[in-house]
């Protein structure tokens, strides 16, 4: 019930042939594609590439990839010293902050 | 696939587990409620239980919106469908919740127009398509899936649809986990926070679990990792002594949550004085209600509802397994009387619900994979 699957962006649908009042996208979730609603996120800005939250037909939120990558360093660094994961991560995260590497596949 | 599978790699899990190990005292039992039906099916799907030392206990909290609805409620929802001029419809989840007459399932055997849905927004076109019915949509979610409803009734009245109607029994997660604390049988250390329904409201209003109970509440994701990593970070809190909203999900969840869903929750909706929760009785100011300027499309002012009050029957102890004071398996009729084919309760039924996902996980897990 409460879940949401995580789908990409393929393309915004154009407001001409939408709903009179509803903005929806092209979202493909597991390589299905489908139309979604993306009206609760239409005031962040949702571009083709971007990475949603799908719950029932609406795009619930936007996922955020540097988050993700973030969260995923620091548990690969657990069990080291504390030391070594500050310098590891002060290099590392600065190094990606610059290059953004938006779509690369992990 | 991508945000879904490095989230299962199996050496971080394990690295993570081990770090939660390393940390517990063990002279201390933790018990842990994770509030949201979704992570309990996380949580018996991956066997993350089986990764945690013996002195964490895992609460299951009433986060299932199906199996909190009691079952008076449900068969007053099901009697809109005895008007021929009645479409009634449902999400996946409703459709095999046991009523005192049946399910969902089993009165459209009988001939009643039920129909499954995939989104609220389906009914739209139902109205459209079948100008001569009424359609009928037998709203359930916590804050997660409301904007959603709340969305579909201000595009039916900007299109001007009139045979669209929803019976809303959208609830609201906060005031049940007040409840959950106010409840003197109750002992809970921390609390695993709703993921998604927290996309939706933010950290925000989380914050009197800290500052007037002293506990500490992690907003978690749903992948093995998240989960972990949630429990990991509720463990170091406790730990060192601190209770904070903390936000492990924050690739999704904002701390403010999101605004525009909010915006139309409040443009269609008020909160009902009280609703009445299976397990945990009449909580106030719990779940939401279709206001005035939308009371056209609201099923409860538009049709005649008799309240059922019923009572579960005596032996289903579905409401002590909501508020985490029993186990699913404890109950005694769990596996040999109630077990999915035979639901006794809904808990039985929904993928969220404790119950099943008990009977249908433990002593089997699903591949964790070996991606990253
Ligand atoms: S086993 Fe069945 S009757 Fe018992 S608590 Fe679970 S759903 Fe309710």
């Amino acid at each position: 019930m409460c879940l949401a699957i995580p789908g990409k962006v393929i393309e915004i649908i154009s407001t001409k042939d939408s709903s009179p009042f509803f903005q929806f996208a092209v979202v493909e979730i597991s390589s299905v594609r489908r139309k979604v609603n993306i009206e609760l996120i239409k005031e962040e800005g949702v571009l083709p590439g971007d990475w949603v939250l799908v719950h029932v037909g609406f795009a619930l939120e936007k996922i955020s990839y540097q988050e993700a990558q973030e969260q995923l360093q620091m548990l690969s660094l657990l069990g080291e010293e504390k030391q070594f994961i500050e310098e590891i991560q002060g290099y590392r995260l600065g190094k990606e902050r610059e290059d953004g590497p938006q779509d690369k596949e992990l | 696939m991508q945000f879904v599978d490095e989230f299962r790699n199996k050496e971080l899990i394990q690295k993570t587990a081990q770090e939660i190990a390393r940390r517990v005292d063990p002279k201390i039992q933790y018990r842990i409620m994770e509030v949201c039906g979704g992570h309990t099916f996380s949580i018996y799907r991956f066997g993350l239980h089986e990764l945690l030392p013996p002195n964490i206990e895992l609460i299951h909290g009433p986060g299932c919106p199906v199996c909190v609805l009691p079952m008076g409620r449900i068969d007053e929802g099901m009697s809109l469908a005895n008007d021929d001029s009645v479409i009634l419809t449902a999400f996946g989840d409703m459709m095999r919740v046991p009523g005192k007459k049946g399910s969902p399932l089993e009165l459209k055997a009988k001939g009643r127009d039920i129909r499954m849905i995939y989104s609220p927004l389906d009914n739209l076109k139902l109205a459209i398509e079948n100008r001569d019915k009424k359609i009928v949509f037998f709203a359930i979610g916590f804050e997660t899936t409301a904007p959603s409803t709340a969305l579909t009734l201000i595009q039916a009245k900007k299109l001007g649809i009139k045979n669209f109607f929803v019976f809303s029994n959208h609830v609201l997660i906060v005031p049940a986990i007040r409840a959950i604390l106010d409840s003197p049988d109750m002992r809970i250390d921390g609390f695993i926070g709703p993921g998604h329904v927290s996309t939706v409201i933010g950290c925000q209003p989380y914050e009197f679990i800290s500052k007037n109970y002293r506990k500490p509440i992690v907003i978690s994701g749903f992948e093995p990792l998240d989960l972990l990593e949630s429990i990991l970070k509720i463990v170091q809190q406790l730990q060192e002594g601190r209770n904070e909203v903390e936000n492990q999900y924050n690739r999704v969840v904002r701390w403010e949550g999101n605004r525009t869903a909010l915006k139309v929750i409040q443009e269609v909706f008020e909160l009902r004085p009280y609703f009445e929760w299976r397990g945990l009785g009449f909580i106030s100011q719990s779940a939401l209600k279709i206001n005035k300027s939308y009371a056209q499309w609201d099923a409860e002012e538009h049709f005649q509802l008799n309240r059922i009050v019923l009572t579960d029957p005596k032996s289903s102890q579905c409401g002590e397994v909501l508020k985490g004071v029993l186990k699913p398996y404890q109950c005694k009729l769990f596996g040999k009387v109630c077990n999915p084919e035979h639901p006794v309760g809904a808990l039985m039924v929904s993928s969220e619900g404790a119950c099943a996902a008990y009977y249908q996980h433990t002593g089997r897990k699903e591949g964790i994979t070996d991606s990253l």
